[in-house]
């Protein structure tokens, strides 16, 4: 039974005297506070913040919480999110005091454990990546590609070359361009062909001098591996640019191929995807990066390095980008990462790429004779079909089917991206779901294609709630609660 | 395989159905010549009772606050956790679950951003907050990108140098290639004097970044710089400690325009840097300038109350190179403890924490300023953390032997960014600490002095 009176929102629920936690009485002497500070520095008040005893902090939350779907609880294929099971073991040992109760600027010699683990991380991701460097700092995939990107930009600067321009496909995520244009970079879109691979003709009409990086996913937003990427390295390297990897995907390729043998010169992973980070509820991620050795010099200060047994941090890098965020990066996230690729070793890891793809095809082949998927038979971990022609037929479209999909009890596939595919559907369901589950997932789509279009309209109508206003709240933003004016 | 259901026979019925041979059939994208020939360099697979001994080994092998006293800080704190953020963080709907996407399967996410929003505004004084960016540092620099289109002004920003140098670092490189002009500018006397900042300010400049209490503690003149920076027509950044709002004056009351800080205090372990929340908060009418998601009220079509992100159109998937940055998702799970440790704190638990801290870091600092070759820096009103001068080249071996020794990690050493602090550190004291700690710490650094003058 939902319990609507605890999930009124904290203010609500307030009340001026109640409190959650009590602190010890000061054992330092007390004197006045205007002593200590200026009366001009104090509030005359506390922040209005709202007041509750614990239990009902707790109920509060713990309703909350069941008005999520995550992947704990359900079948969670959200295309390009790479949402498997998150191991319990990982959060167990991130939260070892060693890992979890450790002060950034402690000395190295208090340190050796986990620097061990994080130089250990570094040689993990090179050896998975196929290349030379890595930097841990970036807290995010989105500034993993920023940090990159500015590597590059002080790379081309070491030798005395400008190039103001960056290449990304127009199927990509939107956070590569926007990277682009926060390094000062113009970023120059290239097409797709109808495959879903990059146009090769239109890479050579826009590549030039003033390419500094072309940004490639690969495997790409669609699902597919590029197998031109070889080439695409070669023209690129020819007219003196890098090749980026959107490492968004590593998941298919785990032990399969490596960036670096395929041409990237510098990639991120999002440790929260590939090695089972968990989400968190949007973050918080990891976006570690890995490079060739002619780049790193220029990686974000510290890294982790090793000197005869000893851990240490290297802040003595004069050619580093100096640093895109404080302390040394997410580390809780990374602990996660090197428990998970731990668990695996080389054998496992390479399984999870193979399951993935198998897991990915399998849902293809069940879902292709329900919706067209326009990149045809074959994907790797993940596939894109189109509500297109459902649209024109019948008039549901792709977030019809999102909607009522939960009322199926599954979270439905991202929507509406990539945007080289009208009315799509990003289907990834990972290697750590059942054949039953996607069997199951596929029999629920059918029933609902089989559904009326009103009702489809309808949904979602098991939900906590339906549809919400979107218009409205862009259109009048209420941002915050706050009280009613007291008549 | 623990985390694998497929079976063999599963993976033939699923080959089957797809119509292909083998497993390694369905790689057939990938050009032979691009595979991998050989396994990865990596160690062996370790079970779930292998791993947990390993990483208890190298847990054991690092110094944490369970096994020493920390007097650590300079932007990451040892503040009390309750076990109520502990235990509601870790179910598995919240930290299992991603971003809002579907509204309707995620309207836990979505009211936990919104009540956070506010908690943000009623703790700052601000009109909105977003629903949280990556750390401290990279939300200072989104603020004072934000200021740039805000005033429409692309020659000058300003940081205090008493803004935390790795701060200060972020900045540096997030403006490296965008051809504005950074001035930093002094604080020899352990604060921003409002005549130097008027000085720096022209008519070009688009923002200046204060913190409050700055970097070595110490508090700012805030309301004055506030208005020398608006009589220059810049905006004025504030970054500060969320735990000192219990006491002092809310940034909203003295005139900022933009507020960010390192939410890590806030009900989250120190976890050497990471992961933290990004706090960014504004004047309303800043708002469509503002990175990152932002959740906002709404109906569903039975006109029930309900949450969304809203306000997208800044955003990268939707604006792509024109968008306001490039940050994609927020901090979801540390703005719920966020959320969680100030729900459980109240008004009154945040004023007690930050009152304890105050009154400890004083009686610290009166007694360190006490030990015969120790001196306070800076004769400038503090907080929670104070710089304290030791005799010529004698930072390292006091830290050192004070942690050897005694397990205590006595100070953070300024040399490293302010080479006329190369005497110094930092001395931080939270809630947590008690009065015998702390005379623990006086005894060692006064033992320590004695030793090696």
């Amino acid at each position: 039974m939902r319990n609507t009176r605890s999930t009124q929102l904290l203010f609500e629920l307030s009340k001026p005297g109640r409190r959650g936690v009590c602190f010890p009485a000061a054992d330092v002497p007390t004197q006045p506070l205007e002593r200590l500070l200026p009366k001009s520095a104090l509030a005359d008040a506390p922040p209005p913040l709202p007041e509750l005893a614990e239990p009902e902090v707790v109920r509060h939350f713990t309703n909350l919480s069941t008005l999520n779907m995550s992947v704990d609880t359900h079948f969670y294929p959200l295309g390009s999110c790479t949402m498997k099971y998150n191991p319990k073991r990982n959060e167990r040992l991130a939260a070892l005091p060693g890992m979890a109760h450790v002060h950034p600027y402690q000395p190295d010699e208090s340190l050796q454990g986990l620097l061990a683990l994080l130089f250990g991380l570094q040689q993990y991701l090179a050896e998975i990546a196929g290349l030379d460097a890595v930097s841990l700092q970036p807290a995010a995939g989105a500034q993993g590609e920023l940090t990159a990107l500015l590597v590059a930009v002080a790379y081309f600067k070491d030798r005395g070359e400008r190039r103001p321009h960056v290449l990304v496909p127009d199927s990509a995520h939107g956070t590569n361009p926007a990277s682009a244009a926060m390094a000062g970079f113009e970023s120059i879109t290239v097409r797709s062909t109808p495959a879903g691979l990059v146009d090769l003709d239109d890479l050579r009409a826009k590549l030039d001098d003033q390419t500094a990086v072309f940004m490639i996913t690969n495997p790409n937003t669609l699902g597919m591996f590029d197998a031109q990427i070889r080439e695409i390295a070669d023209l690129v390297h020819k007219a003196g640019g890098l090749i980026y990897l959107d490492g968004a995907n590593m998941n298919a390729i785990l032990g399969i191929a490596r960036p670096g043998d395929f041409g990237a010169d510098m990639m991120h992973f999002n440790p929260h995807k590939t090695f089972s980070g968990p989400h968190g509820g949007g973050g918080p991620g990891a976006g570690p990066i890995a490079v060739r050795a002619k780049l790193a010099p220029y990686l974000p200060v510290p890294v982790v390095v090793e000197r005869d047994g000893h851990y240490a941090l290297d802040y003595e890098r004069p050619k580093s980008i100096g640093r895109v965020r404080s302390f040394f990066g997410n580390t809780g996230v990374l602990v996660r990462a090197y428990a998970y690729i731990r668990t695996h070793g080389p054998d496992g890891l390479r399984r999870i790429a193979e399951n993935a793809v198998l897991n990915a095809n399998y849902l293809l082949s069940q879902v292709k004779g329900l919706l067209p998927v326009p990149q045809g038979d074959r994907c790797m971990h993940e596939f894109v079909a189109t509500a297109a022609r459902l649209k024109q037929e019948k008039g549901a479209t792709a977030m019809d089917l999102a909607k009522r999909l939960l009322d199926y009890g599954f979270h439905a596939p991202t929507v509406y991206f990539p945007l080289t595919v009208r009315e799509s559907l990003m289907i990834e369901p990972t290697e750590t779901e059942s054949k039953e589950t996607l069997d199951a997932f596929a029999a629920a789509l059918a029933q609902i294609l089989s559904e009326p279009a009103a009702a489809l309209h309808d949904a979602p109508l098991t939900t906590p709630i339906s549809r919400p206003d979107e218009v409205r709240a862009a259109r009048q933003p209420v941002l915050r609660w706050q009280p009613e004016p007291v008549e | 395989m623990p985390y694998l259901a497929n079976t063999a026979e599963d993976q033939q019925a699923m080959l089957m159905a797809i119509g292909a041979g083998s497993l390694d059939e369905l790689f057939a994208q990938v050009p032979a010549e691009l595979r991998l020939q050989r396994s990865l360099n990596l160690p062996p697979a370790l079970t779930e009772l292998e791993l947990t001994q390993h990483l208890g080994e190298l847990s054991a092998r690092t110094a944490s606050t369970a096994d020493k006293v920390c007097f650590l800080g300079a932007g990451s704190y040892d503040h009390f956790i309750p076990a109520v953020v502990d235990a509601i963080a870790s179910r598995g709907e919240f930290y299992t679950s991603y971003t809002p996407y579907q509204p309707e399967a995620s309207q836990g996410n979505l009211q936990a951003f919104f009540e956070y929003q506010t908690l943000i505004t009623q703790l700052t004084g601000m009109d909105v907050s977003n629903a949280s960016l990556y750390d401290g540092a990279s939300a200072a620099a989104e603020a004072m990108l934000m200021t740039l289109t805000a005033t429409k002004r692309y020659g000058r920003l300003i940081v205090a140098r008493s803004v935390h140098p790795e701060y200060r670092q972020v900045l540096d490189t997030y403006l490296e290639h965008l051809g504005i002009e950074l001035v930093t500018v002094g604080t020899p006397g352990g604060t921003l004097a409002p005549a130097d900042l008027a000085a720096a300010l022209n008519n070009e400049t688009a923002g200046v970044l204060v913190q409050q209490p700055n970097f070595f503690g110490c508090l700012e003149e805030m309301a004055e710089l506030a208005e020398v920076t608006h009589r220059a027509g810049a905006l004025f950044v504030v970054a500060v400690d969320p735990i000192s709002l219990g006491l002092l004056r809310r940034p909203g009351d003295y005139g900022a325009d933009i507020v960010v800080a390192e939410g890590q205090s806030l009900g989250s372990p120190m976890s050497f840097g990471g992961p933290y929340l990004g706090i960014m908060a504004c004047r309303e009418e800043f708002v469509r300038r503002m990175p990152g998601r932002i959740t906002g009220q709404t109906v569903d079509r039975h006109g029930r109350r309900c949450w969304v992100l809203t306000l997208q159109t800044r955003e990268q998937h939707i604006r792509r190179e024109k968008a306001t940055s490039n940050i994609c998702t927020n901090q979801g799970l540390f703005a719920l403890r966020a959320c969680i440790y100030l729900a459980t704190l109240g008004p009154q638990g945040l004023r007690e924490v930050a009152e304890l801290s105050l009154r400890k870091a004083h009686y610290a600092a009166d007694r360190l300023a006490a030990v015969d070759g120790l001196s306070l820096e800076f004769d400038r009103p503090y907080f929670k953390e104070f710089v304290v001068r030791a005799p010529r080249g004698l930072v390292e071996p006091l830290l050192e032997r004070a942690y050897r020794d005694d397990g205590l990690l006595a100070g953070v050493p300024l040399g490293r960014w302010y080479p006329e602090l190369a005497d110094c550190f930092l001395v931080t004291v939270t809630e947590k600490r008690t009065r015998g700690e702390i005379d623990r710490l006086a005894e060692s650094l006064s033992h320590i002095a004695a030793l090696v003058r």
